[in-house]
């Protein structure tokens, strides 16, 4: 039902314009929110998260990791012309980066204790020792959460605004367009997503034609790609059901009778005052997209091998993990380091997520 | 309710034919020399006949002919031909399919059970310390990967303690189960253990059972003690709670005979996801212990780029997916008779 009489706002009078704005400003619900979208998402609310104690622990975890992620280049400085270290970034496309082999064997190599004297240990000494492979594993943990970062904000941005824009185009001007919309999330929700995302990165495998034309994707927007395609649906989903409540109101009849345009409807009324249980749910959403990327590396479905990519050091250490007859567990260093970092990473993202959401919206709170 | 349960009945051959299109679009974007892999069959020399092979089954023609001899072909049950399985794609499915039942039989119930009753005990429990460690293993659980789950328990009950090792079976429960005289009536090693009345197979085959079925259990009870302790905490302020403990009922009678009951319906309607979790479970568990059924099917042939293994695989898991989806609606419906007044 696309019932919005006024599209001409351009060519309103300057006194409709007048009254409108005055209308707005007196308008109940912005005068107890002003600067809505801003005022909701920054200070107070950062403050509130860090007064919850498991959210604080959150935010001190993640800051810690993007320390990480940013110092990289100074806790593991990448080898520039070592003929020891295979290191071909060449190939790989941004944001990969692929850890040093010093070897070949696929005997995993033992941490070696005096490569922490100095700080930032020398990766070249191995400090948490070498996966299969020789891949050195401090080198990969450390680039590994550039990769993770990477991953997060890449694919839950992208979900995120195509999510708003399909649902705010459904919310807002229902009819075919929501009919039509609205169908396409039903029949992809009809997908396990995991399913989905395997089904994609197997076909984007090797270039594809699409309506004619050839589309050849690298690992890392295959998987972006595999995993935003099901990622957009609750997001677009949610946004509808939140524009459906927001439109109706009061404040949004009353800007629309004073000659809002549609544009001005949807960015200044209608968005800002239901965009943020979207917001909510991408927070709540990356540690379960970092999972399924990590799961996805574990299989060996996403970047090429020797890839700084945590779930790929998970799947090196898959043939040690038992260690050997008779010394059980020799190689435990293989698996519990990417391990811990992986699951702190998600939790880390899951307390922030959930504190927020406490925070933003009391009712679902406990 | 009747006309819910038809008007939702009758939307199934509609999604069911929407998720067979997005399956074949997916598949016409491979080139043909690809998709012909699927028509080669027992004999690979064929292979060299490629271009004649592709001819004959039209991969060249328009896409809406090509469409319609897939549709025909896959209501015919034929799926094509899986390479790295060197069988058709549908025999391959039902040979891994028993597997996959069993794990999910010997997870779903510990699952439901453990995580509502979890659920319940931090609701009622609020702010104690039984609720922060609920809180606090949930969360715990939410955010460890299956994957690490997995394999930590697998370092731990084999490569420390040695008490299982991974695989559906020992070897040498294999070669009775392979022999003549073992006969498979279900092909889930427990059950036809019981039946056979062979002791040893099903002791076998139920201690490789327990790490990947604790592996999703841990995992997907997780989620459901998330969900199952706010609902309970939102049911227990409902008026109707606070009418039955006014008339004097015992708190016992409250808690589980009125609220529980209603604060269950949240887990059924967000079962969809958690059956979605299922699936990311147990591909993960049966990739994680080398137990072979569909999900470790599955992420073989992805791997291995087989590509009319996957897109098979992906039609008969999504439209299961689609039927569970129906059948938990129409529960729902049911169970919670408000819903089908939309």
């Amino acid at each position: 039902m696309s019932s919005n009489p006024e599209t001409s706002t351009d060519r309103a009078s300057d006194a409709r314009t007048r009254v409108g704005r005055a209308f707005e400003g007196g308008d109940p619900q912005h005068e107890a929110q002003p600067k809505t979208l801003k005022d909701r998402l920054f200070p107070v609310t950062l403050r509130k998260i860090l007064r919850n104690p498991l959210g604080a622990i959150g935010v001190i975890l993640l800051l810690v990791f993007a320390a990480v992620a940013v110092a990289a280049p100074w806790l593991a400085p990448p080898p520039v012309d070592d003929y020891h270290f295979i290191y071909e970034s060449e190939d790989f496309a941004f944001p990969n980066y692929r850890i040093p082999q010093d070897g070949f064997s696929g005997r995993p190599s033992l941490p070696n204790a005096d490569a922490w004297e100095s700080f930032p240990p020398d990766w070249r000494q191995h400090p948490l020792g070498t996966a299969s492979g020789q891949y050195d594993i401090y080198f990969g943990l450390i680039w590994g959460a550039r990769l993770a970062f990477a991953w997060a904000f890449i694919i839950v941005g992208l979900a995120v605004i195509v999510g708003v824009v399909m649902g705010s185009l459904a919310g807002f001007f229902g009819g075919w367009v929501d009919e039509v919309i609205m169908r396409v999330v039903d029949i992809l929700f009809a997908f396990p997503n995991l399913l989905l995302a395997v089904v994609l990165i197997t076909v984007f495998s090797s270039p594809v034609t699409i309506l004619g034309l050839t589309v050849d994707l690298n690992d890392f927007w295959t998987v972006v790609i595999a995993l935003a395609t099901f990622s957009w649906l609750t997001f677009a989903r949610l946004l509808r059901g939140d524009i459906l409540t927001v439109k109706n109101q009061e404040y949004v009849s009353a800007a629309r009778a004073v000659g809002a345009s549609n544009w001005r409807l949807m960015g200044r009324h209608i968005l800002p005052n239901s965009i943020y249980s979207v917001f909510i749910l991408a927070t709540l959403n990356i540690g379960s997209i970092v999972v399924a990327v990590a799961t996805l590396s574990f299989f060996g479905l996403g970047l090429p091998i020797g890839a700084a990519d945590w779930g790929q050091l998970v799947a090196f250490s898959r043939q040690w993990i038992l260690g050997t007859r008779g010394e059980p567990l020799v190689y435990w260093f293989t698996f519990v380091p990417p391990a811990i970092v992986i699951t702190l990473f998600v939790l880390a993202w899951n307390l922030v997520g959930d504190a927020f959401r406490d925070v933003m919206d009391p009712r679902m709170k406990r | 309710m009747l006309t819910y349960i038809a008007r939702r009945l009758l939307a199934l051959p509609i999604v069911m034919f929407f998720v067979s299109l997005i399956i074949f679009l997916l598949l016409s974007m491979l080139p043909p020399g690809t998709r012909v892999a699927a028509f080669v069959g027992q004999n690979p020399r064929a292979l060299g006949a490629t271009q004649q092979l592709i001819e004959k089954h039209g991969l060249n023609d328009d896409i809406h002919i090509q469409w319609w001899n897939w549709m025909t072909n896959v209501a015919q049950g034929n799926l094509g031909f899986s390479q790295t399985q060197t069988m058709p794609v549908t025999e391959a499915l039902a040979s891994f399919l028993p597997a996959t039942l069993e794990l999910m039989m010997a997870s779903i119930v510990p699952i439901l059970v453990i995580g509502i009753w979890l659920g319940v005990l931090a609701a009622i429990h609020q702010n104690s310390w039984i609720d922060h460690i609920s809180r606090l293993t949930s969360i715990v659980g939410w955010s460890l990967p299956t994957f690490i789950a997995g394999l930590l328990l697998l370092m731990v009950f084999y490569g420390m303690l040695g008490w299982v090792s991974d695989g559906r079976l020992s070897t040498q429960a294999t070669l009775i189960v392979r022999s003549s005289d073992f006969i498979s009536y279900t092909g889930m090693n427990t059950i036809d253990g019981l039946l056979n009345g062979n002791a040893f197979v099903f002791w076998d085959a139920l201690k490789h059972l327990i790490l990947p079925a604790t592996t999703i259990v841990i995992v997907v009870t997780a989620v459901i003690v998330r969900i199952m302790r706010s609902s309970m905490l939102n049911t227990l302020r409902e008026d109707y709670i606070y009418a039955a403990r006014a008339k004097g009922l015992k708190e016992n009678v409250v808690i589980y005979k009125h609220a529980r009951r209603n604060a269950m319906i949240p887990v059924l309607t967000t079962s969809g996801v958690i059956v979605a979790g299922l699936f990311l479970g147990f591909a993960t568990a049966e990739i994680v212990f080398n137990f072979k059924g569909l999900g470790y099917l599955f992420i073989t042939s992805a791997q291995q780029l087989d590509f009319p293994m996957v897109l098979g695989f992906a039609l008969f898991s999504s439209i299961v997916f689609v039927i569970i989806n129906l059948i938990v609606d129409v529960l729902y419906a049911i169970y919670d008779p408000r819903v089908s007044l939309d």
